[in-house]
C-alpha cells in the first residue's frame, strides 16, 4: 500500500518566483488500478516522479507498506518494489533492448524471456532484442520497450505516465490486457496516468489532479460521467470566444 | 617461448588463447616468438630496420592475419615498421594489437608504424587493441602511426581499442584515397588517472567517388586528457563524415578540434562532435530499475563503447 501524505512541491522559476507544483496532496493506493488523470501541467508527472523518488517534495510524506520511503534514494525505492515507466522513455548509445530488459529484471535473463517480454507488449521480438535504445526507434516502439523494462520488474507498485501515448489502436486492446495480466501474475497495484477514458474506465479508482491539487477523487462510476461532461467547457475562454 | 603473462597479453589484444589459425607474427620482448605464413600470405623479416613485411597475393580470400605485439619487460624501447601490401582483390583481416606488461620502475615504449598498401579492388578489416597491466611505477606508452594508401575501389575497415592501462598514446593515421575507396575507422578510448590519449586523422579524398567515415568515441575519467583531431580533405567528387563523441567524468578534459577541407567543388563534407557528462536521465532510468549510480554509470559507458 502507498500513501502519499500532504505532499507539497513547488520549484524555482527562470524569472526567479516560485510556483506551486503540487499543494498538499494526500492519497492511499491500495486497489489494483488507479488512474491519474486532469488536465495537461496539472502536476500528474510530477507527482509520479516524486513517488519513485526523482523528485523530493517541498514537504510530506511518502508511506510504502508501513515504511516511510520520503528520504530514500531512486534506486532504494526501485529495490523496495516501486518501477516507473516514463511519460518520455529516456534514449541511450549503445545500450541494447536486451540489456535494458536484462538490467530490469535485475538477473541473468536468456534471450527468449527477454523477447517474451516483448511480445506481451506487442513488439516482434526477433527484431527487436538487439535494436540499441536510441532515437532510431519510433516513438511508439520505444514506450513500448519502456513498459517492457516494467514488466520484466514484476515489482509490487507500477507507475506508468501516459503509456497509451504513441501507441496505435490494435495495440492498444492489447496493453489493456498487459495491465490485465500483470496484476494477475504480481498482485500488488498498479498506476496509470492516462487522458483515455478506456484506460479511465478499467480503474477501480480515479484520482483527478487539477492546477497541482487533487481535484476529486473517487470510484469510475462517480467520476467518469462528471469528467466526461465537462469535456469542451474547459477550453480556453478566449479561444471559446472566438470560435462563436 | 612465451609464459603466463604474455599468454594473458595475447588473450587482451588477440582474443588468443592459442596459436591462431592462419598467418601469424608474434613478436614479444623486442624479438619474433612465434612466426606461421601461408601459401597466400607471406611474412617477411626487414632487412634494413626492426619489422616485418607481410605480403598477401591478389585474391586471395577469406585469410587473416595475426600480428599480436607484447612486452613484458619494464624499460623496453622500441620501434617496429610493419607494412602490408595487400594484392588487389584480395579479401583478409588483419590482426594487430601490442600489449603491455610492465611491473618495473622504467617506461616501456611500442611505437608501431603501419603501412597499408590496399591493392585495387581489395577489402581489408584492420583490428588493433591496445592494452597495458603491470603494477610498477613504470608508465606505458604507445604511440602508432598508421598509413594508409587505397587504390581504386579498394574498401578498409579499421576497427581500433584502447580500454586500459596505456599512460600515454599518440596516434596518428593517414590515409589516401583513390577512385570509388572506402575508408572506415571506428576508434574506441578510455582514459583514466592521468592518462593521455591523442588522436590524429587526416584523410585525403583523392578520387572520385571515394568516401570516408571515421568515428570516434571516447570516455575520459579521472584527470584524464584526450584531444581529437581530425582533418578529412575532400580533393575530388567524395563524401567525408566524421564524428567524435566523447564522455566527460571527475576532472577530465577532452578538446576535439575538427577540421573538413573542401578542394572540390563535389565534395561533401560534414563532421560532428559533442562532449558532454553522462546524461542525468540516463543515470535516472537506469536507478529506477535498481542500480545505484556507481553501477548505472559503468552500464553507460561500457554500452558506449560497445
Ligand atoms: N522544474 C520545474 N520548474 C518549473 N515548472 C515546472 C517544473 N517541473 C514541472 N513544472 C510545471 O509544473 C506543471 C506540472 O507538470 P507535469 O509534467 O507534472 O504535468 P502533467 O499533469 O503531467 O501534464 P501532461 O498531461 O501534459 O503530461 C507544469 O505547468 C510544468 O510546466
Ligand atoms: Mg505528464
Amino acid at each position: 500500500m502507498l500513501e502519499l501524505r500532504n505532499i507539497s512541491f513547488s520549484a524555482e522559476t527562470e524569472n526567479g518566483t516560485t510556483k506551486d507544483i503540487l499543494k498538499d496532496i494526500s492519497l492511499t493506493i491500495d486497489e489494483r488500478f488507479v488512474a491519474i488523470t486532469g488536465p495537461n501541467g496539472g502536476g500528474k508527472s510530477t507527482l509520479a516522479k516524486v513517488i519513485a523518488g526523482i523528485i523530493t517534495p517541498t514537504s510530506g510524506q511518502i508511506i510504502l507498506d508501513g515504511e516511510d520511503i520520503t528520504g530514500l534514494s531512486i534506486t532504494e525505492r526501485a529495490r523496495r518494489g516501486v518501477s516507473f515507466a516514463f511519460q518520455q522513455p529516456v534514449c541511450f548509445k549503445g545500450i541494447t533492448v536486451k540489456d535494458l530488459i536484462t538490467l530490469a529484471s535485475g538477473r541473468k535473463i536468456g534471450v527468449s524471456e527477454a523477447c517474451q517480454y516483448l511480445s506481451e507488449v506487442g513488439l516482434c521480438a526477433r527484431d527487436y532484442i538487439n535494436r540499441e535504445v536510441n532515437a532510431s526507434l519510433s516513438g511508439g516502439e520505444l514506450k513500448r520497450i519502456e513498459i517492457a523494462t516494467v514488466l520484466a520488474r514484476g515489482t509490487k507498485l507500477s507507475l506508468f505516465d501516459e503509456p497509451e501515448a504513441g501507441i496505435d489502436l490494435w495495440s492498444f486492446n492489447n496493453l489493456i490486457k498487459v495491465f490485465e495480466n500483470m496484476h494477475e501474475k504480481k498482485g500488488g497495484s498498479i498506476l496509470i496516468i492516462s487522458h483515455q477514458e478506456r484506460i479511465l474506465n478499467i480503474a477501480d479508482k480515479i484520482v483527478v489532479i487539477a492546477g497541482g491539487e487533487l481535484s476529486r477523487i473517487g470510484t469510475k462510476e462517480e467520476i467518469l460521467p462528471e469528467l466526461l461532461g465537462k469535456a469542451g467547457s474547459v477550453a480556453c475562454p478566449t479561444l471559446s470566444e472566438k470560435v462563436v | 617461448m612465451i609464459d603466463e603473462i604474455q599468454k594473458n597479453l595475447l588473450r587482451e589484444v588477440a582474443d588468443l588463447d592459442s596459436l591462431p589459425v592462419g598467418a601469424y607474427n608474434i613478436r614479444a620482448n623486442g624479438e619474433k616468438a612465434a612466426r606461421e605464413t601461408t601459401e597466400n600470405i607471406d611474412i617477411v623479416t626487414k632487412e634494413d630496420k626492426n619489422g616485418i613485411d607481410i605480403i598477401i597475393k591478389p585474391f586471395t580470400k577469406n585469410e587473416s592475419v595475426h600480428i599480436p605485439v607484447i612486452i613484458s619487460e619494464s624499460g623496453l624501447k622500441e620501434v617496429v615498421y610493419n607494412d602490408f601490401h595487400i594484392g588487389e582483390g584480395a579479401n583478409v583481416v588483419i590482426i594487430a594489437g601490442c600489449g603491455i606488461h610492465n611491473c618495473g620502475t622504467q617506461s616501456s615504449e611500442h611505437s608501431g608504424i603501419h603501412s597499408f598498401y590496399v591493392g585495387k579492388n581489395a577489402t581489408v578489416r584492420y583490428v588493433e587493441k591496445h592494452y597495458g597491466s603491470g603494477d610498477g611505477t613504470g608508465e606505458n606508452i604507445m604511440n602508432p602511426t598508421t598509413e594508409i594508401y587505397m587504390e581504386e575501389g579498394s574498401h578498409m575497415e579499421m576497427e581500433t581499442t584502447q580500454i586500459k592501462g596505456i599512460n600515454s598514446t599518440v596516434r596518428h593515421t593517414t590515409a589516401k584515397l583513390g577512385a570509388g575507396a572506402t575508408l572506415i575507422v571506428k576508434e574506441k578510448i578510455m582514459t583514466h588517472g592521468t592518462q593521455l590519449a591523442e588522436t590524429d586523422f587526416v584523410v585525403d579524398l583523392d578520387g572520385d567517388g571515394s568516401s570516408t567515415n571515421v568515428i570516434s568515441r571516447s570516455v575520459a575519467k579521472d584527470k584524464s586528457h584526450q584531444i581529437f583531431k581530425s582533418n578529412i580533405r575532400g580533393n575530388a567528387s567524395c563524401h567525408g563524415h566524421t564524428e567524435c563523441d566523447a564522455i566527460i567524468m571527475d576532472d577530465a578534459t577532452v578538446a576535439a578540434i575538427p577540421e573538413i577541407t573542401a578542394n572540390h567543388i563535389d565534395a561533401s563534407l560534414i563532421h560532428e562532435a559533442a562532449i558532454g557528462k553522462i546524461a542525468g536521465e540516463q543515470l535516472i532510468k537506469l536507478m529506477t530499475l535498481g542500480l545505484d549510480e556507481k553501477e548505472a554509470e559503468e552500464q553507460i559507458v561500457s554500452g558506449f563503447l560497445k
